[in-house]
């Protein structure tokens, strides 16, 4: 967990500094973030990576493709909820382990921002599990392509390549120019990481955030079930 | 006997890869994009400031090519000690002891994926781009020093993968600190290393020889003074760096071979 730890910091002191240098730059100031909102958005950013487990694992795809997941169906549960279930009470955990010590980190070390006002550390609280709930959406959508391709790692792969940039992690969405900005606002991404962050930061309204993320966490989640409905039905089960 | 051996393990790595010919294309596409993320991130960046550390658009474009191709081709020989933890822990290293091959070689060539060529790919063509847009005062030297910068790059690159993969042999799971390095570093030699603060710089561009892959190169390429204050025939050092790292690297190697214990049968 230490070595998880060091990784963590190391890459977030680089972002850190990249960013430091760009708005050294350009005078102290890009598109609402100066020198504290951009070291907050940066050390929240690489503790909700951890909490939201952005670059999960492949594992229930490879239970798809090795058949072991016919165990998981027949078992008297709704297996999207279970696994919904099982990623929350990692969240728990996670919280405390990946989310809180970089943030205290950043806290201690940083010029740092902290909430203007009291409410926004309980929204921001729910806006990063309604994150983590649309993270699992995402993943378990990703895992059930199983079911089609047999052999999802090429999706996998394109998901962890391109989801740090298209969900705010590498650099703010509001640094974008205006089209792909808009562009990205359509699509869940930025609902992962900068949706949390904004809320933290106080940049846009608080409650519009978390209702754009709550329409994709029920869409993706109805998604999920439904793609699952099919899925099930492709499941031949050799007697035994 | 290794002569034939080496060429013979990678050449039968690369034909197994090819013929799954659909999804090789498409691992292959998917690092070209990872090779591009930080394309986006610099040229995002650009949109808000004209320089970076006092480095124009393309002259940073130059750095991260060169870190990118570097590597790139550190990747495809050395990314495989990232599996060493398994080797280590399921105790599949004894395998690799008893053979009359080297240790690390045989890693090197366990796996060679033919798809990281793509980040290299990626790189050259923003290379080729940079150097067409920068001015540089060509000379038979400077030509020689763009084809040598990448390689010893690559060199610099593998000797941080050896020697924080090292760190295995004691700490079983420490693949995330050795990926701190290795992928970090990548990350680090992409900009100019003026950019990070003083402590970040010495572990990364000195300590960890960061700043020769691509930092020094392109200063001498471009022909511009070090703003951290070191001479220009610094640029021409890094096969020096390079050599030094290896040895480096080979040792570390040794060291933390000696150490290990199987786990019995």
């Amino acid at each position: 967990m230490l070595a998880g730890m060091t990784a963590n910091v190391v890459f977030g002191l680089l972002r850190a500094a990249v960013l430091v240098a760009a708005l050294k730059a350009a005078n102290g100031e890009i598109a609402e973030y100066g020198i504290a909102a951009t070291n907050t958005y940066v050390w929240i950013g690489q503790g909700l990576l951890g909490f939201i487990l952005l670059w999960g694992t492949n594992e229930l795809a490879e239970r798809v493709r090795s058949g072991d997941v016919v165990v998981d169906l027949y078992r008297p549960w709704h297996l999207q909820s279970a696994l919904l279930a099982q990623d929350l009470g990692r969240g728990g955990y996670a919280f405390l382990s990946r989310l809180a010590p970089p943030v205290v980190f950043g806290m201690l070390l940083f010029p740092f921002q902290l909430p203007a006002s009291l409410m926004q550390w309980p929204l921001f609280l729910v806006s990063a599990v309604i994150a983590l709930v649309i993270c699992f959406a995402c993943r378990f959508l990703i895992d059930l392509s199983a079911f089609w391709l047999l052999d999802n790692r090429g999706l996998f792969g394109f998901w962890n390549v391109a989801s740090g940039l298209l969900c705010g992690l590498t650099v703010p969405i509001a640094f974008f120019p205006e089209w792909a900005r808009d562009a990205l606002w359509m699509t869940p991404f930025p609902a992962l990481m900068q949706a949390p962050i904004d809320v933290f930061l106080g940049h846009g309204d608080p409650v519009r955030t978390l209702l754009y993320q709550v329409f994709w966490a029920v869409a993706l989640l109805v998604a999920g079930h439904l793609v699952l409905q099919r899925a099930v039905r492709r499941v031949v089960v050799q007697g035994g | 006997m290794a002569d034939v051996i080496y060429p013979r393990l990678i050449g039968a790595r690369l034909r197994s890869q090819m013929s799954y010919r659909a999804s090789f294309a498409l691992d292959l596409v998917t690092q070209v994009l990872a090779q591009w993320i930080e394309l986006v991130v610099i040229l995002v960046l650009f949109g808000h400031v004209s320089a970076l550390g006092g480095f124009t658009r393309d002259e940073v474009l130059l750095m991260y090519a060169f870190a990118g191709i570097a590597f790139g081709i550190a990747d495809l020989f050395a990314g495989q000690l990232d599996n060493l933890p398994t080797y280590i822990r399921t105790g599949t290293f004894d395998v690799l002891l008893m053979r009359p091959l080297g240790t690390l070689p045989q890693i090197m060539v366990s796996d060679v994926r033919l798809r990281r060529v793509g980040r290299i790919v990626g790189a050259i063509a923003v290379m080729v781009y940079a150097l067409t847009h920068v001015g540089v005062a060509w000379t038979p030297a400077k030509v020689a020093l763009t084809i040598v910068t990448p390689l010893a790059g690559a060199v610099i690159f593998g000797a941080i993968w050896v020697v924080t993969c090292s760190v295995c042999f004691w700490i079983v799971e420490g693949r995330e600190f050795a990926n701190a390095f290795t992928y970090g570093s990548n990350t680090f030699t992409s900009y100019p290393v003026n950019v990070y603060s003083a402590p970040l710089r010495w572990v990364m561009a000195f300590i960890v020889p960061g700043a020769f892959v691509a930092y020094y190169p392109s200063l001498a390429l471009l022909g511009k003074q070090d703003p951290l204050g070191l001479p220009g025939w610094v640029g021409w050092a890094s096969p020096l760096v390079a050599a030094l790292a290896a040895a480096v690297a080979g040792f570390a190697w040794r060291f933390a071979v000696r150490h290990y214990r199987g786990t019995g049968s």
